[in-house]
């Protein structure tokens, strides 16, 4: 069975953005996904299947609060970033399978009030091995071990941080247009320049923000998505992928590829389109480089060309291939990559903030736990 | 030394000799008994031929730089006295990585390549760290 065309997002829904707040990540995640639930055109008690984002809501939670009555279905793909689409291929595979007809995937967090996500990654599992191996050395946060694959790529291919300045500019130039972005100020490729030096070559503004809010998609059976509230947004294509060395970069063959690359060429087959049909891609953002190094392992360019692909403008709007139309995480939100399924949704309904003329096919990519990649190609 | 507040490992079995040979200013690596494949970080399967007996070898210590980075924000309060401080990935001898902070070196004359050895620093009660210093 493939995955092709099986499942569509019919809703999606976020809460105010913000950096600051009094609420629990529960409430916020409960309210995205109300919004999302009404966006489709559906009863909460419709929702047969949940995939929240780890660390947050549990199934129950949905059980508790919506009163579903027969809930068929429950998952969590623990990838960190990659999370997020990673869910659609598991919420289509249940869906395939007959097992349920709307999943509903939701993310709701404090990043910014709460627990700070730059150190949560010493209290997660998943890095046992760097735990012991590399924070006792002082190697802690993603923006250290990840500064070691931009300084490889800079090493080997004569990548600057300028180039990494083109991708915070355009995001933030994406988000000025967005009122439910946090950062709205546009900023120069001086600003970033200046900005402090976070970890070596990156610098404060090459990181992507720390946020409140919450948001959540549903994703429906295509025969039970036609009826629904909006034009169905079709998921073409999935995939994820995981590295080699998952567990430590520091023991990766080639630091400068990610996961993305073993997913994205199985995405695209099943898809059946190529490079030059996608009119529009929101790539996970936690930092600039990792933009970068996904449009390489995503094949818009060969692996060293993504300095070049990216500059001139080439992916803001108006550019050959815009990127993060939202202002994703770098200047939107945090929301772990969720919020960046909810813009290319709005971007295939026409419905955008900074909208792309009638983008008709775009993909979404996830990332994180050091690699981990998936991938959904989508179509109006 | 209970005033050291950095973040300090936990060695379980599987990783004990490590520690205990950074103790003793060794090196030492897992190599598969069977395949005679070196891994780093211990762990307990070899990935080429999946036996579970394992024999431990003491490294050369000697490497060269494969890539870097400087920290300059205090993730970790513990780390705040020792900002900049420079974490090297470093390609082993003996064909696995490793992670360690620099000694010894103005950071701006790193370069892919550059030819280091490791070296050992006594942490606290117990605990000594690598450090890769230039090797000469």
């Amino acid at each position: 069975m493939s995955l092709q065309e099986v499942g569509a997002v019919t809703g999606v829904g976020e809460t105010q953005y913000m950096r600051g707040t009094d609420r629990t990540p529960l409430s916020l995640q409960l309210e995205a996904s109300l919004r999302a639930i009404d966006d489709a055109g559906l009863k909460p008690t419709d929702i047969d299947g949940v995939i929240p984002y780890g660390h947050g809501a549990v199934a129950e939670d949905f059980v508790t609060n919506f009163g579903i009555a027969d809930l068929r279905f429950s998952a969590t793909t623990p990838m960190g970033g990659a999370s997020a689409v990673a869910a659609i291929q598991c919420a289509i595979a249940a869906i395939g399978a007959g097992i349920c007809n709307h999943v509903l995937l939701s993310i709701g967090r404090t990043g910014y009030s709460g627990g700070r996500i730059g150190t949560r990654v010493q209290q997660m599992p998943q890095f046992r091995l760097i735990g012991e191996f590399e924070m006792p050395s002082g190697a802690i946060a993603p923006a250290q071990l990840y500064a070691v694959m931009a300084r490889r790529h800079m090493e080997l291919y004569g990548t600057t941080s300028r180039q990494f300045a083109e991708i915070a500019v355009s995001t933030r130039r994406h988000a000025s247009l967005n009122p439910n972005a946090t950062m709205r100020n546009p900023i120069t490729i001086e600003d970033h320049q200046s900005s402090r030096v976070i970890s070596d070559p990156l610098r404060l503004l090459d990181c992507s923000l720390e946020s409140d809010g919450g948001a959540a998609v549903v994703i429906s059976a295509a025969d039970r998505a036609r009826d629904l509230r909006h034009r169905p947004i079709t998921v073409m294509g999935v995939a994820e992928g995981h590295p080699d060395s998952p567990s430590a970069i520091t023991q990766r063959p080639d630091l400068t590829t990610l996961g993305l690359a073993k997913a994205a060429p199985k995405a695209f087959a099943m898809a059946g389109v190529t490079h030059s049909d996608i009119d529009v891609a929101e790539v996970y953002d936690c930092f600039t480089y990792i933009v970068l190094c996904q449009l390489e392992d995503l094949g818009f360019c060969k692996k060293g060309e993504g300095g070049g692909f990216v500059q001139d403008g080439a992916i803001s709007l108006g550019g050959k291939m815009p990127v993060n139309t939202h202002g994703g995480l770098l200047s939107q939100a945090h929301m772990a990559g969720m919020n960046h399924i909810v813009e290319l949704t709005r971007q295939l309904r026409g419905e955008a903030a900074a909208q792309v003329p009638d983008a008709e096919i775009g993909l979404v990519t996830g990332y994180g736990d050091m690699g981990d990649g998936s991938i959904a190609i989508m179509r109006r | 030394m209970s005033d050291y507040t950095k973040l300090t490992p936990q060695p379980t079995p599987d990783t004990q000799p490590y520690w205990d040979g950074l103790n003793a200013h060794v090196l030492r690596l897992q190599r598969c008994a069977d395949c005679a494949k070196v891994r780093h970080y211990p762990r307990p399967v070899c990935d080429a031929c999946f036996s579970m007996r394992v024999e431990w070898i003491d490294a050369s210590g000697r490497g060269r730089v494969h890539s870097w980075t400087t920290t300059h924000h205090p993730f970790h309060p513990g780390f705040r006295p020792d900002l900049p401080y420079t974490l090297l990935t470093v390609d082993l001898e003996e064909g696995v990585r490793m992670n360690a902070q620099l000694r010894n070196l103005d950071p701006a004359d790193l370069r892919v390549g550059l030819p280091v050895r490791v070296d050992f620093e006594p942490a606290t009660e117990g605990l000594t760290l690598p450090v890769f210093v230039p090797d000469r």
